[in-house]
């Protein structure tokens, strides 16, 4: 009795997490009367593919750009920081040299301050250094990576000194012994660190608003922010936005290895009696 | 020799790392400050000089004189208050509960339900937001629920009523009249708006299965025995849960409540997709604020000052929470 009530409660809470993804996948198949008439039903009638071929169509979302951009970001990202975290966390890990726990230190230190401070001087120092407005000003400053660097200290701590000291009797340098023995050796971890970093970048908003303000290089994220928080008022776009939302969560919980199918499917279209009333 | 050529490797390793670190937040967090001195409105170079310098005037303006800047700033921090208020603890149980729940061994499905509450967490804040916004619209499926228990739902995202004001009523005229830092004390204590409390829904939802992860690890490193004793000493499950499991875990939830204090003051991305702070500026936050002014209004001297002030104050909250519930006791 006492497990039924107990399966029942979580059922009921994984109902309440799924609901949100199930019901907004649902309404992307549905025509717009529908979906405000039953916003609950799970059953689109009629079944309406509208959205999105509309999303590959319309000029007004340049869709196939934005998820091309966000890709650029999010590979260029995910590389960049696997290989400086990797080497910073080496180098804090294994080598010894003078200053290091100095250094590991104020990388820990500067790691706590919070995002929002950063969020002008950002821009700041991307004019400054003319990258404002370009692939590399957007990836450059996300590759700045405390927790990273961290991560990567604690595999490489975990690695016996033996192995590095065989390494080097057999005549291979430092650069050698890093990365033909070392690295191999901290797999998980960079596979760990290359899951954090993709799902993140692909999922960053703030850190590349400061960073653009031209639609060229517009991500998914950059592109429906603007699109629902610019067209809200004028609501000229609204189906298209919110079948554009569904392709930027999916490729973003996509990658992620192990979800259910069904989750990778996500949402479009509808809702809001101003909003409906203003698109007819 | 060979000590020379490691301290240089050790240097080599780290310099793209460091050099990173320098530019986007070493530096940054000083320009940070140089700015906030600033009149600038982000055209000319704030660093050459020809930028008028004004010492402490955003400052001023933003905390002790009377003004629109100063009475939106008010109004964003009350509104970050009840938000901190209500999210942190509610996310902070709702994680414990999830943890505890998924972490019995008898549980089948324990994976599934660990991806299914995990899962928000790892959606993008942008195209969750927008989820909400149409889950909260008018005619959207959080009111169809409400209809089925015949409630008829708010317009969440136009309703600038606060919740208390909604339970408590007409304001008494003396608390209109009562002016504590540019707002009346009515406005002070009417609570979240309705608008404001679909975001902090929104933000529990899509916390809660992170800070689930961190309490399952934690749980999964429990030592075994003194469950056990407990066990043998006859503590129901309940009053082992209270009474043992809990306050082995302080540790966890110092650190799960450090985080989520630190993360709901600078809510920015939920605000900017669903609300740029409306209705009647009730989900206005201090970060929100401070994006607004600088690259919306171009004054970017008095949008550092907001991150800067804002950043003092998660600092001494976060120093506060440390003293209180942190040292000693974990």
């Amino acid at each position: 009795m006492r497990r039924i009530l107990g399966y029942s409660v979580l059922a009921l809470g994984a109902v309440l997490y799924l609901a949100p993804f199930v019901i907004q996948l649902v309404t992307s198949f549905k025509t717009d009367p529908d979906a405000v008439a039953h916003p609950l039903s799970l059953l689109p009638d009629p079944l309406s593919t509208d959205t999105y071929r509309r999303l590959a169509t319309d000029p007004a979302v340049d869709f196939p750009r934005w998820f091309g951009n966000s890709l650029l970001v999010t590979v260029c990202v995910t590389l960049g920081r696997l290989l400086v975290d990797a080497l910073a966390g080496y180098g804090l890990a294994r080598l010894r040299w003078r200053g290091r726990d100095a250094v590991f230190g104020g990388i820990l230190a500067v790691m706590s301050v919070p995002g929002v401070v950063l969020l002008i001087p950002k821009f700041l120092v991307l004019r400054q250094l003319s990258l404002y407005n370009s692939y590399l000003g957007m990836v450059l400053p996300l590759l700045v990576d405390g927790m990273g660097i961290f991560l990567m200290r604690q595999a490489f701590l975990q690695v016996p000194r033996e192995v590095e000291e065989s390494a080097t009797v057999d005549g291979a340098g430092v650069l050698r012994t890093w990365w033909s023995v070392v690295l191999p050796m901290v797999r998980p971890a960079l596979a760990t660190l290359a899951v954090l970093s993709f799902q993140g970048s692909w999922n960053e908003f703030t850190g590349l608003l400061v960073a653009t303000s031209d639609p060229r290089y517009e991500t998914l994220t950059l592109g429906l922010a603007r699109l629902v928080s610019g067209a809200l008022g004028q609501g000229e776009q609204l189906p298209l936005k919110l079948t554009h939302r569904h392709a930027v969560h999916r490729a973003g919980a996509g990658r992620l290895p192990g979800r259910p199918q069904v989750l990778r499917e996500q949402p479009a279209v509808l809702g809001g009696e101003g909003l409906v009333a203003r698109i007819s | 020799m060979r000590r020379r050529r490691e301290s240089l490797a050790g240097w080599l390793f780290t310099t793209p790392a460091l050099v990173l670190l320098g530019l986007f937040l070493l530096a940054p967090i000083l320009l940070a400050v140089w700015v906030s001195l600033l009149d600038w409105d982000g055209t000319r170079n704030p660093l050459a000089g020809g930028v008028p310098f004004v010492g402490l005037d955003n400052y001023r303006d933003l905390l002790t004189q009377d003004g629109l800047l100063r009475t939106d700033f008010a109004t964003s921090v009350r509104n970050t208050l009840y938000f901190v208020l209500l999210a942190v603890p509610a996310q902070t149980a709702l994680a414990f509960g999830l943890a505890v729940a998924v972490n019995n061994k008898l549980l089948r499905g324990r994976t599934f339900f660990r991806t299914v509450f995990y899962f928000p967490s790892v959606t993008s804040s942008v195209a969750i937001s927008v989820v909400f916004l149409f889950l909260f619209s008018g005619t959207g499926a959080v009111n169809g629920l409400l209809r089925l228990f015949g409630v008829d739902g708010p317009t969440w995202f136009a309703d600038p009523r606060g919740l208390l004001h909604l339970l408590l009523g007409q304001p008494p005229r003396w608390m209109l009249d009562t002016r504590v830092f540019s707002l009346s004390l009515w406005d002070w204590v009417s609570g979240p708006s309705v608008a404001m409390t679909a975001v902090i829904v929104l933000v529990v939802w899509t916390t809660s299965g992170t800070f689930m992860l961190m309490y399952l690890a934690a749980l999964q490193n429990l030592p075994e025995d003194v469950g056990e004793a407990a066990l043998i000493d006859g503590a129901t499950r309940w009053q082992r849960l209270r009474e043992v499991t809990l306050p082995l875990l302080r540790p966890t939830t110092f650190l799960v409540m450090t985080l989520g204090l630190i993360s709901t003051w600078q809510v920015f991305d939920q605000v900017y997709v669903m609300s740029q702070g409306n209705p009647a500026k009730t989900t206005l936050t201090p970060a929100y604020l401070s994006y607004q002014r600088a690259f919306g209004d171009g004054a970017f001297g008095t949008g550092a000052a907001i991150a800067i002030t804002l950043t003092a104050l998660i600092l001494v909250l976060t120093w506060a929470q440390r003293r209180l519930f942190g040292e000693g006791r974990g």
